[in-house]
């Protein structure tokens, strides 16, 4: 090339394997483990502190008794099969009160009933989660709930039935009424409409309908509900019914009237602003002043509605972020099309500001599902204290602590870390999606 | 794009008023934007706005449909008063077409729902009809094959294409480009300037936004250039390139047109 | 700037004030507010119905009341003699204290797991990504509960240490012994540390009321004046270091600054610690942490560097692909390139949700309920209100100051943010 300055490639080179690697194993622990002096050093921390570990728990999970009917029990199978100074978990406790860390008290032969509204829940979420699904599959989400309620607590079915014609009722008068009234006005007659159903022909309608056509399984009292049960309804419904109060308010917030915008801002800062503990002794101490005198209605669902409005704070926050990361052109190009303000909300920002949102609401959840488990403190028996306190108070299981925060905390981690793995893929997968 | 044959037989303008703006002032809070702005476009005009950033070319074009408000003066679109009347608003926004600097697409609808969208919800029109609409001016702009995409797959051009075929979906009186081949990279203006020929071939009325002075001479029957938030000339292309008679003019065209 | 508004057309209707964009905003307004005055006078309602019927009064004059209950760990005097609010305020320090001790322990851990968890090892990288996950997907209530019992039910009895003469006889050692060279020790009842003790303190300090410890005021003034020689150290080498090119050597200026003036002052007050030791029945000196202390901030601190660490990692991980790569090409020593480069723009990115993980931690202090460590819950929200039947002024209070604790969090947040954002321009 000194002397020739003009090259021309008459000839491509074809791609070539690497060079072969020098000694794999060898390579990656010097790579890896010893790369320098303060490598090495953490290397041999790092060991020794997991040897220290192991040898504590490998023993004790080995040595574990699967059949006993008290924790003395327990530990004389393991003192006798492994020598005097052995240590080995006590699974039995799990065996035999597995069922009150699912069920709580919930009547035993009735198990199927909160079993089958679970599986049932899956297929109601379907359709929103696979969107290449039959849309016609969206009224059964729509008709859950019903059905849900009536599974868990049962009574007469025409209670949901004509709870859920309040939500039909609202519907028409919207659908009357938006053409000539515009959305949020005859959106507020629907909620007026239905509320006015519900207040005043709810109990006598089913009542009613139940004298004339009855038709209704065993009820079960909400203080039977406890364990995992009473965790993923209060969490499921929670932040099922906090996403669209989460919208309003996030919208509430993005609005240039200053009103609804610092009522927005005081609320979702009034409840970020203190501890979910303060907020469920509101439900069990204070609502029975704000309601008016003589309504008292069931703790499971004071709390719900309580945690309902921590979450929806929380999830307002959540799609306000999704909302600014949407580029103002979407704004300005749906204006320019005539969209007006809620078609241009629920064709063009929504569906995207929820998509953007999605890892933030089940990070959300995850942290909402975590925190159910305060409902101990207001008498409920939650899978980790209040369950585990019936089972520690038990003569047979006194002194038993390893075994059971092991057991509910094992659950809670694999709900957990399921569902905050599930939305790190959703998340690669939005990066990706069509852009 | 002198090479290019341009049918000029459709391009004819009519004595009708389409956009009459008087007297229009506008600021950004202390910022005056647009100062004292007169203008009158026909029906069938082709005019094309240029000028150095910062002038209220853009801002000019978004009064048209409203997506910034003016404080003083009058526009009239089509015979409607922009006012702060909502049901006006609406009106001239779905008689106006307006192409976006960066396309605007919505990224979570496929290129047929892109553009049967506003046809659905504003006009009310029933879905196979408005898809056949929508087939219709994606065949126009080249791309039917594409109508089940999503904006993302497609290249910088074709989005743009699409922007047009969406806005054309809504049968608009005018059309407003706003720099619409800025965001592109150069071997696909091409393809969008195309497009916005046969579009004045057919005798759309056009308020374009843009630097590309060949598509101002092949197609504009005006041009007006805009310096500090006023109009400073307007003429005839031939005129306005060859014999510019303000200072600011002359310049502004020596420092586009000299490299 | 004059608001020139063409004179309206037509004369004002009805209509306009929903069609008119002028209007429209300021209908809708009237209406939330209506909607809202009318809500807010509905609960109101009710609870002075509720209240008149229960035959309750609403007013805070209880709070000037004997308490009448004992609280176990106390920073400021307090007897059951004590007005409730002194117990209020025991246990809004007693909130305080857990949250701040909390926050510190939590954010130590989680640098240091977060840093180890970006190392090139692989073996700590990965115990310690196994160790945020773990504390991370399971409730905060089960670390607190798991650490309450184990610290209160798998330690030895004090009894357990007790070395009688016929142990010494026999030479058998006794069941448990102090840990880190006979200075702390864990038993069922609680941890004893070592208390620090000045032989020639100085007199307290009375002042407005308050009654003020003056060897810790002097420790304080002293340490803070050691900090301060020590940044015009640093600002002189700096500035050496513009004129000449070369910084000169400072650590050990530093270290000598540091801790001189102070190590002088202790000396001169006879600073020793008194150690905890074994009486009849149980620790006597040194102080005694109760366990529910203990398990509230250990718990509340693991469980919040988890979260920490995850922002640590992510915030250096954010700043460093391009920064370092820019940083090297320029030919700066990785040392360098993280101080200069990398940590200014990440701890950027790092302290805002640092801040809102120290308000998460301050919120769930209240958690203290679990294990009934007296804080503002367990006192104002606890007792009192059990004891006197003042549920919504104790209620209504509580909330009150933990809104103001997260509101003074948060703007410090926002101060932050506008600080940074400033630099930027």
């Amino acid at each position: 090339m000194s002397n020739n300055m003009t090259y021309v490639r008459t000839e491509m080179l074809p791609a070539l394997p690497p060079p072969a690697g020098q000694g794999g194993v060898v390579k990656w622990l010097r790579e890896n483990l010893f790369s320098g002096p303060l490598n090495t050093v953490l290397t041999i921390l790092g060991g020794v502190a997991l040897l220290w570990i192991a040898s504590h728990v490998i023993p004790w999970l080995l040595h574990s008794v699967w059949n006993a009917n008290s924790l003395s029990e327990c530990r004389e199978i393991i003192t006798a099969t492994w020598g005097p100074d052995a240590t080995g978990a006590c699974w039995a406790m799990v065996r035999e009160r597995w069922h009150q860390y699912m069920f709580g008290f919930y009547p035993q032969d009735l198990y199927w009933r909160p079993t089958l509204a679970f599986v049932l829940m899956f297929v109601a979420l379907a359709p929103v989660l696979f969107t290449h699904l039959p849309r016609k599959m969206l009224w059964f989400t729509g008709l859950y709930p019903a059905i849900a309620f009536w599974l868990l607590w049962g009574g007469s079915i025409w209670a949901p039935v004509v709870a859920m014609l309040g939500f039909a009722v609202m519907a028409i008068v919207f659908r009357i009424g938006s053409p000539r009234l515009g959305v949020p006005v005859s959106a507020g007659l629907g909620v007026l409409a239905a509320a006015f159903w519900w207040l005043f022909l709810q109990s006598e309608l089913s009542g009613n309908l139940q004298s004339a056509i009855p038709l209704s399984i065993e009820s079960v009292d909400s203080d039977q509900f406890g364990g995992f049960l009473l965790s993923v309804v209060i969490g499921v419904t929670a932040i099922s019914a906090s996403l669209p109060m989460g919208i309003l308010l996030a919208l509430g917030r993005q609005s240039d009237m200053l009103l609804v915008h610092s009522l927005s801002v005081g609320f979702i800062e009034f409840i970020r602003g203190v501890p979910l503990i303060t907020l469920l002794f509101t439900a069990s101490l204070l609502l029975q002043y704000f309601l008016p005198p003589g309504s008292n209605f069931d703790i499971i669902l004071r709390v719900i509605i309580l945690v309902t409005l921590f979450a929806a704070a929380y999830i307002a926050e959540v799609i306000r972020g999704g909302l600014a990361a949407l580029p103002r052109g979407q704004y300005e190009a749906a204006d320019a099309l005539g969209l007006d303000y809620w078609q241009a909300q629920r064709l063009i920002v929504m569906p995207q500001a929820l998509k953007i949102s999605i890892p933030g609401i089940v990070s959300s959840f995850i942290g909402l599902f975590k925190d159910t488990t305060l409902v101990a403190f207001v008498g409920l028996a939650d899978p980790l204290k209040g369950i585990t306190q019936i089972v520690r108070s038990d003569i047979n299981w006194k002194g038993i602590y390893w075994e059971p925060y092991i057991f509910a905390g094992a659950i809670f981690f694999l709900i957990c870390f399921g569902m905050s793995r599930y939305s790190m893929w959703l998340e690669q997968k939005l990066k990706t999606d069509h852009r | 794009m002198a090479e290019q044959a341009i049918d000029r037989s459709k391009m004819k303008v009519s004595d009708e008023v389409a956009v009459q703006i008087t007297n229009m002032n506008k600021w950004y809070g202390q910022f005056h934007v647009l100062r004292d702005v007169n203008m009158t476009v026909q029906k069938g005009e082709r005019i094309v706005i240029c000028g150095p950033s910062g002038s209220g070319k853009s801002t000019l074009i978004r009064c048209i449909n409203r997506l910034e408000e003016h404080q003083s003066g009058q526009i009239i679109v089509d015979g409607t008063e922009l006012t702060n009347d909502l049901k006006n608003i609406d009106k001239v926004r779905s008689e106006v077409g307006m192409v976006f600097q960066h396309f605007n697409l919505f990224p979570h609808l496929t290129i047929l729902e892109n553009c049967t969208l506003a046809p659905i919800w504003v006009r009310k029109t029933p879905k196979r009809e408005a898809e056949e609409i929508a087939m219709h001016f994606l065949s126009k702009v080249k791309i039917p094959d594409q109508a089940h995409k999503y904006p993302g797959q497609l290249s910088g051009g074709q989005q743009q294409r699409v922007a047009i075929a969406r806005s054309l979906c809504m049968k608009p009186r005018i059309m407003l480009f706003d720099e619409p081949t800025s965001a592109l990279d150069p071997e696909m203006i091409k393809e969008v300037l195309d497009t916005m020929i046969s579009l004045a071939e057919e005798g759309m009325t056009m308020l374009c936004v843009t630097h590309e002075m060949g598509f101002a001479q092949a197609v504009a029957n005006r041009v007006i250039f805009m310096d500090k938030g006023q109009i400073v000339e307007q003429n005839e292309p031939r005129e306005f390139f060859n014999n510019p008679q303000s200072d600011r003019t002359k310049l502004f065209l020596s420092q586009i047109l000299g490299h | 700037m004059a608001f020139v508004q063409d004179t309206p057309k037509a004369d004002f209707r009805l209509s306009m004030l929903i069609y008119d964009t002028r209007y429209r905003s300021l209908t809708i307004q009237v209406v939330v507010l209506g909607l809202f005055l009318l809500f807010l006078s509905w609960l109101v309602n009710n609870t002075i119905q509720n209240l008149a019927a229960k035959d309750r009064t609403f007013e805070f004059g209880f709070l000037w009341a004997r308490a009448g209950y004992d609280i176990n760990q106390t920073l400021i005097s307090y007897t059951n003699d004590s007005p409730h609010y002194r117990a209020a305020m025991v246990g809004l320090l007693n909130t305080l204290l857990a949250a701040v001790i909390g926050c510190g322990l939590a954010t130590v851990i989680g640098v240091i797991v977060g840093v180890l968890r970006l190392s090139k090892n692989w073996l700590v990288g990965r115990m310690m990504t196994v160790y945020v996950e773990m504390f991370r997907n399971v409730p905060v209530l089960l670390w607190i509960l798991l650490a309450f019992t184990i610290l209160s039910e798998a330690t030895p009895e004090p009894s357990a240490y007790r070395v009688t003469d016929a142990m010494i006889a026999a030479g058998e050692a006794p069941k448990a012994s102090m840990l880190l060279n006979d200075s702390l020790a864990i038993t069922t009842r609680s941890t004893n540390i070592p208390a620090p003790m000045v032989d020639n303190g100085l007199p307290r300090l009375e002042f407005l009321g308050l009654s003020l410890n003056s060897n810790v005021l002097a420790f304080l003034i002293v340490f803070g004046g050691s900090l301060y020689a020590n940044s015009l150290l640093r600002a002189h080498a700096k500035r050496v270091q513009e004129e000449t090119g070369v910084r000169p050597t400072t650590w050990w200026k530093s270290l000598a600054v540091l801790v001189l003036p102070t190590a002088a002052l202790l000396w001169w007050l006879g600073f020793h610690l008194d150690y905890p030791t074994l009486t009849r029945f149980n620790f006597k000196g040194g102080i005694e942490v109760g366990h529910s202390f203990t398990a509230l901030t250990i718990a509340l601190a693991l469980y919040t560097a988890a979260f920490i660490a995850e922002i640590v990692r992510a915030g250096i991980m954010a700043i460093s692909r391009g920064q370092s790569e820019a940083a090297a090409a320029l030919g700066l020593r990785p040392g360098r390139t993280m101080s200069l480069v990398i940590l200014p723009q990440a701890l950027r990115v790092i302290i805002p949700p640092l801040i809102s993980q120290y308000l998460n931690l301050t919120k769930n202090t209240s958690l203290a309920i679990a294990v009934s460590y007296m804080d503002l819950r367990g006192t104002l929200g606890g007792i009192t209100l059990n004891q006197t039947g003042k549920e919504l002024e104790c209620m209504l209070l509580m909330m009150a100051i933990y809104l103001t604790i997260s509101l003074i969090i948060s703007s410090l947040m926002n101060m932050f943010n506008r600080a940074v954002r400033l630099k930027e321009r």
